[in-house]
């Protein structure tokens, strides 16, 4: 193990965990704000990336094909919100999970019909390619720098609607208790339809950046909303601040234990069984910072004020 | 009164007449078993479409008589599998299944389709299990017995005397017997061992490690999406070119629309590559292209060669009611495989040859496999000495 190696894991675990970060952020304040569970929040991550690849074909243009990607993902997320979750918030959370489970076969199904079941691609923008020159003997792919700024990005502008501005108030009232809030006299449903047009495109918006070095595939959404989920748990429910740093969390330990976990063990073990061992630890770490958050934290790390 | 009398003798006979040449030309029933949904569907509707494509070509029969396909959706599910076939071999009197594409599904769907009767042909999957012990008279494999992929990439890397060798697979059943294929006679020093969860996405930390390690070859077996990410990774890591990379199922006709130029240049081992130099294999790319718009794969050819296999069984034995001679012919592989050279061992299994194959991108800015050189000569899996049948 070099310093060499652990920067640039330390970068990737970064860049993992902000693409975490994307995801979380919309399901944790759709989860927080409304109390709904939206197990479909992967599928909108899957048809951001989708768009993404049809748009930036058609167009030529990365940049171009991103916004389009964003509003059309807007737009498909807007049209559910109107034709199903509006008929759920009242709903208990089993039939919320019923139905938004439902609509993860739907569309799963629905992207294979349009776009076909073989996985995709979108090619990596011109300006972006190529590798950036840390120090010597590391390099590190601009694209995956660009994420990373991108996402920080978003994650400052989060930071600043939901503190400094009003419909940002209301949204930490609405997390800390929105039958109140409701009773002031705000339009709760407007609230919602803007916190679930948001999460969306979030979620849209971290797919078409993901879809540059990930396949684009139908299920890809799957595996990184249980991911999502674990962020948000980690972080507390409902809080941004959590989200962010959650995700760093997972982002970073499931990178750094993939990584060193082998050689870790090692040390103390013989190769054969330390990899075998390595592997399935490695995979499980994750989890096991959850259970521990969750036995000496059960709100989370940074939970959303009056919430517990 | 008589004319009455010829009348409805006539029609009565015209009526025999034609209930026995219906008997004649009562079809062929044929299960197709393959995934169509899914991860695993891209490879599914290959083997599909390549049966397809055999039996379109012969104007909709195998052997001069009609077939009737029924084509079944395995779902990737054992169990799932396991129930809709139960329920089409019960259904009726069948003759052929063909499929699946992958081998847990075969070990699943494999004893009810045997002990109906009807004869198995996996145009796909081959495990160890049945090309030895467990093999059976009436089950025939179009492809390969699995290991000897990973064995083409390993023998390949020991000739070209590379010294050290990262190997990576997902963590489950196939990525352990793919990388213990790959050491079956690759004898260099093993850099290091990697079991990637099968959900991974982003690579980039074992990417990290092997530009830190330096091997010099890395051998992969990351079938599907899997393959898609790490070789896309892999070229934007600026490692695409500096360190030969070696593959199984990670670099072909499925996953190259998505890989692209990332994929240029990369390695990976089978019995055939749709460059491959003979008039029936030029003839079958090209009916493919035209009706299916994409390049087919090895998971099309085996299909194909299976429908091809039926055809001459079916022709030299007169039908498929005699499954003792159908049995007999199938085993003689009288067909014009796409491969070329294509004989059966005696547990079912083919004795054939296998090549190196390299991605190239064609003039026509599509993306496929081409042979590089051959490694193995008339190739049979050692597990058929296990196979009481001769």
């Amino acid at each position: 193990m070099t310093t060499s190696l652990l920067i640039v894991q330390i970068l990737n675990g970064l860049q993992l965990g902000i693409l975490l970060f994307l995801v979380a952020a919309g399901l944790t304040l759709v989860f927080g704000v409304m109390d709904f569970i939206n197990l479909a929040h992967g599928v909108q991550y899957m048809l951001g990336a989708y768009l993404a690849v049809t748009f930036v074909a058609l167009t030529g243009s990365f940049v171009l094909g991103l916004v389009l990607a964003l509003a059309a993902a807007l737009v498909i997320g807007l049209a559910l919100e109107f034709l199903v979750f509006r008929h759920l918030y009242e709903r208990d959370h089993l039939d919320q999970v019923l139905a938004t489970f439902g609509l993860i076969l739907l569309l799963n199904q629905g992207v294979k019909i349009v776009w076909g079941a073989a996985p995709l691609s979108v090619p990596v923008p011109e300006f972006l390619t190529g590798s950036v020159r840390l120090m010597d003997g590391i390099l590190y792919p601009t694209y995956r720098f660009a994420l990373i700024g991108s996402g920080l990005a978003v994650a400052g502008l989060l930071w600043f609607i939901v503190e400094k501005t009003r419909t940002g108030m209301l949204l930490r009232a609405g997390a800390s208790n929105a039958s109140m809030v409701s009773a002031l006299g705000v339009d709760i449903r407007k609230l919602f339809m803007i916190v679930f047009a948001f999460g969306t495109m979030l979620a849209g918006f971290a797919g078409a950046m993901a879809a540059p070095i990930l396949s684009v595939e139908p299920g890809m959404g799957d595996s990184i909303l249980i991911l999502a989920f674990v962020v948000i748990v980690v972080g507390g429910i409902g809080s941004i601040r959590g989200a962010f740093v959650g995700a760093l969390i997972v982002g970073l330990v499931d990178t750094l234990g993939r990584s060193f976990m082998n050689d870790l063990l090692r040390l103390f073990m013989s190769a054969p069984s330390a990899r075998a061992t390595g592997a399935a630890l490695s995979s499980m770490l994750i989890y096991l910072v959850m259970a521990m958050v969750l036995f000496v934290r059960p709100e989370g790390l940074l939970p959303a004020k009056g919430r517990s | 009164m008589i004319s009455k009398f010829a009348l409805c003798l006539g029609a009565g006979l015209f009526a025999l007449a034609a209930a026995t040449a219906a008997q004649a030309q009562e079809p062929m029933k044929i299960g197709v078993v393959s995934v169509l949904t899914g991860p695993g569907a891209a490879l599914g509707q290959q083997l599909r479409d390549g049966f397809q494509l055999a039996v379109d070509k012969n104007g909709g029969k195998l052997g001069g008589v009609p077939v009737q396909i029924t084509v079944i959706d395995d779902e990737l599910k054992p169990d799932v599998a396991v129930g809709k076939v139960r329920g089409f071999v019960e259904g009726g009197k069948v003759d052929f299944v063909v499929g699946p594409i992958f081998s847990n599904i075969l070990g699943a769907i494999a004893k009810p389709v045997l002990d109906s009767g009807a004869i198995l042909i996996s145009p796909n999957a081959g495990p160890s299990t049945m090309a030895g012990k467990a093999c059976h008279e009436n089950f025939f494999v179009t492809s390969y017995q699995n290991d000897q992929v990973h064995e083409v990439l390993g023998k390949y890397a020991q000739d070209q005397g590379f010294k050290r060798a990262y190997i990576i697979a997902p963590n489950y059943q196939a990525g352990k017997d793919s990388l213990a294929g790959f050491k079956n006679h690759y004898k260099g020093e093993i850099v290091d061992e990697v079991y990637a969860p099968l959900t991974s996405m982003d690579f980039a930390s074992d990417l990290a490690k092997i530009a830190s390690t330096k091997p010099d070859v890395v051998f992969a077996f990351l079938p599907g999406g899997l393959g898609v990410n790490f070789v896309k990774q892999w070229s934007q890591a600026g490692l695409q070119g500096k360190i030969p990379f070696l593959s199984a199922f990670t670099v072909d006709e499925s996953t190259l629309p998505a890989q692209q130029d990332a994929a240029v240049g990369l390695f990976g081992g089978m019995t055939w590559a749709p460059n491959m130099d003979n008039p029936q294999s030029k003839a079958f790319v090209a009916a493919y292209e035209a009706a299916y718009k994409i390049v087919p794969g090895s998971y099309a050819m085996q299909a194909y060669d299976a429908a091809m296999l039926i055809d001459s069984a079916v022709k030299a034995a007169g039908g498929a009611g005699d499954k003792a001679k159908v049995r007999a012919e199938l085993k003689k592989a009288n067909f014009t495989s796409l491969r070329g050279k294509f004989k059966f061992n005696t547990n079912g299994y083919p004795i054939q040859d296998f090549y190196l194959v390299k991605v190239a991108k064609r003039p026509d800015g599509k993306f496929q496999t081409e042979i590089a050189q051959k490694v193995f000569t008339d190739y049979a899996d050692p597990h058929a000495k296990d196979c009481a049948l001769k």
